[in-house]
């Protein structure tokens, strides 16, 4: 076939497709001639070498058979460009081995919601990916029909074979071409679980080949021709403004290119549109851009800046202060409010109140900040990683003055995101630094920019206040004071709401000119640890079995009379009762300390059960037994990783994870002060998942937040100290065992 | 500025930069090789850990003369076609999550097992420990290291 002709049929072939009902997606065929079937972990093709004006979709076959899927959501180590793929793959009915997988650029038009976040991405995508390749595979069994001239039902597919009555066959590439021409269905079949070949089965990360033999696939490591490097000199402090710079030793320093500030386009965005306000500083920065990421850092430090102090310089000691007044105060937002708690706890026999701590947390992406840009007048081309794609086109559209269409923005995987790679400022950032010096540029924080210029977790306290009457938990009231922002969304609604006749959530926020974010689980990363601690401290003072409180109240819940409780008390029951069957709760011998928990968020249900062990003296967290229900499983190897990776992380960030402030600035800015989990103290995971025909739900954020709960509850069968404050080291006091232990 | 002869993956090459920029930044920026990482720029991560005759090392903490004579080996290196027993172990187990940090673990366990072949469980540990994981993969390389020791008897 010659090349015309596959131009002009994929062309013809797209103009076709028609958006899906609710989603917006679109399939699309297109003939890769040169593409030979490979396996997914073979170097793929080169994505920019495609005209995305026609490769606009999901899927593509090729007339030899090759299938390659485009994976369309940012893939921040939460196993998307994998999982999303094979949920395609299989409705396609294709094997597995013979996918290839591209990442897709941001295509507002033809894919809906390209966002790493929330761990909404299978949960959301579930329908509509699907359809994807359940229509695609309609299209071309009605293509071998037509051929032989039979109905498409008598035809049978497995694995990109068509099979008709008689037993002739034929491949996707045999019939690609007409299939492509054929209008796409309103709504296929999709297949019942129990015939699932690739989802539920162990998929190997389709990047694993390029990771393992360091090929370039971070945003760190894009070069493009021409491009230069820059690095920022950032205000030092939170509330600092530029006055003026020195900058005659940098300039002379090799390799430098040119030394510019920035500041204005950004503030004329700001003006424009102020909700970004908290996320980015309106002070000037000074620019060193360099022929190499090392002469840009060093000339950098030779900048002798000049800062006034614009607002306030903060600290956490006052943080700690107003938080505290805020929760003694009245000011607060009700988020929910069921029943009177007022009268409920007047009535109470028993009242229980416990006021519980957390710090600022930086996200520490092993990937430093970057991106490139390269703004012309003919487009405006931004690679790099990024958790919300549209967003940043968006902004970076609204400060240059540009078309939204001019926007052309490639994600690369990501070294870590955690919620830092939300916010996107330094996209912003590479956008005006090109745009003022004409060139192509890729900004390139060092860790110290990263650490000490975050959009961070934000300082929170929580104050939990319970009633008992009768021996049953009357009322209770969550009030929480944050740094900047508060709960949102259905958290408020979140257990223990609806299992208490009288019960409240109370918000109220200081506002801080240090910038805050979300950060891996916003909110649950701290409330549940508050929340469940305080259940076992509850069931203690009730002198009542601690899984039978959780179990007693759960009982209550009627989310069929409350659209707002979205969890299922059902679900969480039986997740409960498997963890205290496969942690062998309560069977241990006497030198393991045991710690249960169970939570919802991210639409998911969870229990973890921490073993805690007297090692010379200490006590080591051993083991975390996480049992999950997130509905389908679609790739359980990697879902296991996002299970452990989760309960690990929230392991060492309730353990050790502060960012103190004095001065508007932060008291660490590298990994030689600021304690990170590493190999010898994480513990074993032991992992379960329920199995049932749900929708599939989210993992990357949902095992973290009961992680410090479990671990608070255990150390406090272990040491006889409840922990109120984290991160845990923090009291060290609080983690001695008692001498008697010791000898025991 | 100085031009400086550098032997990395069994190729002699040569570089023409200031005698200050660490190791790290000279693959990265003047070789083209961006599979070791940064990460701290401080020796504190592993990230950017290289073999220096066939010892782990932080490239972001060495300097060229440090390296003045000897074999540079970096991920890239490790393997023709990602063969080595170390590698396939981190494929077989399905390490990563996002993957940045890997280049480094694999260098430091595959000069780890060179030295020591038949570790135990907290001979591994104590030999990662200095690897920092954001995603807490830490499950899956302890696994990865003991298998791939098991595939090089």
């Amino acid at each position: 076939m010659s090349s015309n002709k596959t131009n002009a049929l994929s062309r013809r072939a797209f103009l076709r497709n028609s958006s899906l009902a609710g989603g917006g997606m679109i399939i699309g065929f297109n003939l890769l001639n040169s593409c030979k079937p490979k396996v997914v972990a073979e170097p793929a093709i080169d994505l920019a070498s495609l005209d995305y004006n026609d490769f606009n979709a999901f899927i593509k076959i090729a007339e030899n058979g090759a299938v390659t899927i485009f994976s369309p959501n940012p893939e921040i180590g939460q196993g998307v460009k994998t999982s999303m793929p094979m949920i395609i793959a299989e409705e396609l009915d294709v094997a597995w081995k013979d996918v290839y997988v591209e990442q897709g650029i941001l295509d507002t038009e033809n894919y809906t919601r390209q966002v790493a976040g929330g761990s909404q991405s299978i949960r959301q995508g579930w329908d509509a990916l699907r359809q994807t390749g359940a229509k695609a595979r309609h299209m071309l069994v009605s293509a071998a029909a037509a051929r032989w001239g039979v109905d498409p039902s008598e035809c049978t597919v497995s694995e990109g074979i068509i099979t008709n009555a008689a037993g002739e066959t034929l491949g996707y590439g045999d019939v690609v071409n007409e299939a492509a021409q054929l209008e796409v269905p309103e709504e296929v079949e999709l297949k019942k679980p129990k015939d699932y070949k690739i989802m539920g089965k162990n998929a190997g990360n389709v990047d694993i080949h390029k990771i393992v033999t360091g090929q370039p696939l971070f945003g760190l490591d894009y070069k493009a021709d021409g491009m230069v490097y820059a690095a920022v000199v950032r205000p030092p402090s939170f509330g600092h403004k530029l006055v003026s710079f020195d900058d005659s030793e940098a300039r002379n320093m090799p390799g430098v290119i040119d030394i510019v500030t920035i500041g204005e386009k950004v503030r004329g965005l700001l003006a424009e549109d102020p909700s970004f306000s908290s996320k980015i500083s309106s002070s000037d920065k000074v620019v060193v851009i360099a022929k190499t990421t090392w002469q840009a850092f060093k000339a950098k430090d030779a900048i002798k800046a000049t800062w006034e102090e614009e607002t306030p310089m903060e600290s956490t000691e006052q943080h700690n202060k107003i938080l505290t007044g805020l929760l003694d105060g009245n000011k607060f937002n009700t988020m929910r409010s069921d029943g009177n708690i007022k009268k409920a706890f007047a009535e109470a026999d028993q009242v229980l109140e416990r006021t519980y701590e957390s710090p600022f947390l930086p996200h520490n992406c092993m990937e430093p900040m970057n991106f490139y840009a390269n703004v012309t007048p003919e487009k405006v081309h931004l690679v790099g990683p990024i958790q919300t794609p549209a967003w940043k086109a968006g902004l970076v559209a609204k400060m240059l003055g540009r078309d939204e269409k001019d926007i052309l923005l490639e994600m690369t995987r990501m070294g870590g995101g955690f919620g830092r790679r939300l916010y996107g400022d330094f996209v912003i950032e590479a956008a005006e630094i090109s745009q003022t010096i004409n060139k192509p540029v890729k900004v390139v924080y060092t860790r110290e920019d990263d650490m000490e210029d975050g959009i961070y977790r934000m300082a929170i306290k929580y104050r939990i206040k319970a009633g008992i009457k009768d021996g049953k938990v009357t009322a209770y009231h969550l009030k929480e004071a944050a740094v900047n922002d508060n709960m949102y969304g259905l958290i408020p609604n979140f257990f223990p709401a609806g299992a208490i006749e009288n019960y409240q959530v109370d918000v109220a926020n200081y506002k801080s000119n240090i910038t805050t974010g979300a950060w891996r689980a916003p909110y649950t990363n701290f409330l549940a640890f508050a929340e469940q601690s305080f259940f076992d401290e509850l069931a203690e003072m009730m002198e009542v079995d601690k899984i039978q409180l959780r179990l007693d109240l759960l009982d209550k819940v009627k989310p069929e009379d409350d659209e707002r409780i979205q969890y299922s008390p059902d679900r969480m029951k039986e997740v409960i009762k498997m963890a205290v069957e496969k942690s062998g709760w309560g069977t241990k011998p006497s030198n393991v300390y045991q710690g249960f928990v169970n939570y919802y968020c991210h639409n998911t249900h969870v229990a973890e059960v921490a073993d805690v062990e007297i090692e010379n003296g200490n006590p080591v967290v051993k083991k975390i037994t996480c049992v999950v229900d997130c509905g389908i499983v679609v790739n359980p190897l990697g879902a296991m990783n996002q299970i452990e990776g989760g309960v690990i992380d929230g392991v060492g960030h309730s353990m050790f994870g502060e960012l103190a402030f004095v001065d508007g600035k932060p008291t660490a800015n590298n990994f030689d002060r600021y304690r990170m989990i590493r190999m010898k103290e994480a513990p074993v995971v032991e992992t379960y998942l329920m199995e049932n025909e749900h929708s599939p739900t989210g993992l990357g954020e949902p095992t973290l937040p009961p992680a410090g709960g479990a671990v608070a509850n255990a150390l406090k069968a272990a040491t006889g100290n409840r922990l109120y404050i984290q991160p845990f080291t923090k009291t060290p006091e609080l983690l001695k065992v008692p001498e008697k232990e010791i000898i025991g | 500025m100085p031009t400086y002869q550098l032997k990395v993956n069994g190729t002699s090459r040569t570089v023409d930069v200031s005698e200050d920029t660490p190791v790290l930044w000279v693959l990265r920026d003047h070789l083209e090789l961006v599979g070791t990482k940064y990460g701290c720029g401080i020796g504190q991560c592993g990230a950017c850990t290289i073999h220096v005759d066939g010892t782990a090392m932080r490239s972001c903490s060495l300097t060229l003369s440090q390296v003045d004579g000897k074999s540079i080996t970096t991920i890239e290196g490790l393997s023709e076609d990602g063969s080595h027993p170390v590698q396939e172990a981190w494929k077989e187990v399905d390490v990563p999550q996002c993957g940045y940090c890997q280049a480094g673990q694999i260098m430091t366990a595959s000069a780890f097992l060179e030295s020591n072949p038949n570790p135990t469980d907290e001979e591994v540990k104590n030999a990662m420990h200095g690897n920092i994981c954001r995603c807490a993969s830490y499950t899956r390389i302890k696994t990865a290291v003991m298998k791939a020791a098991e595939n090089m008897e």
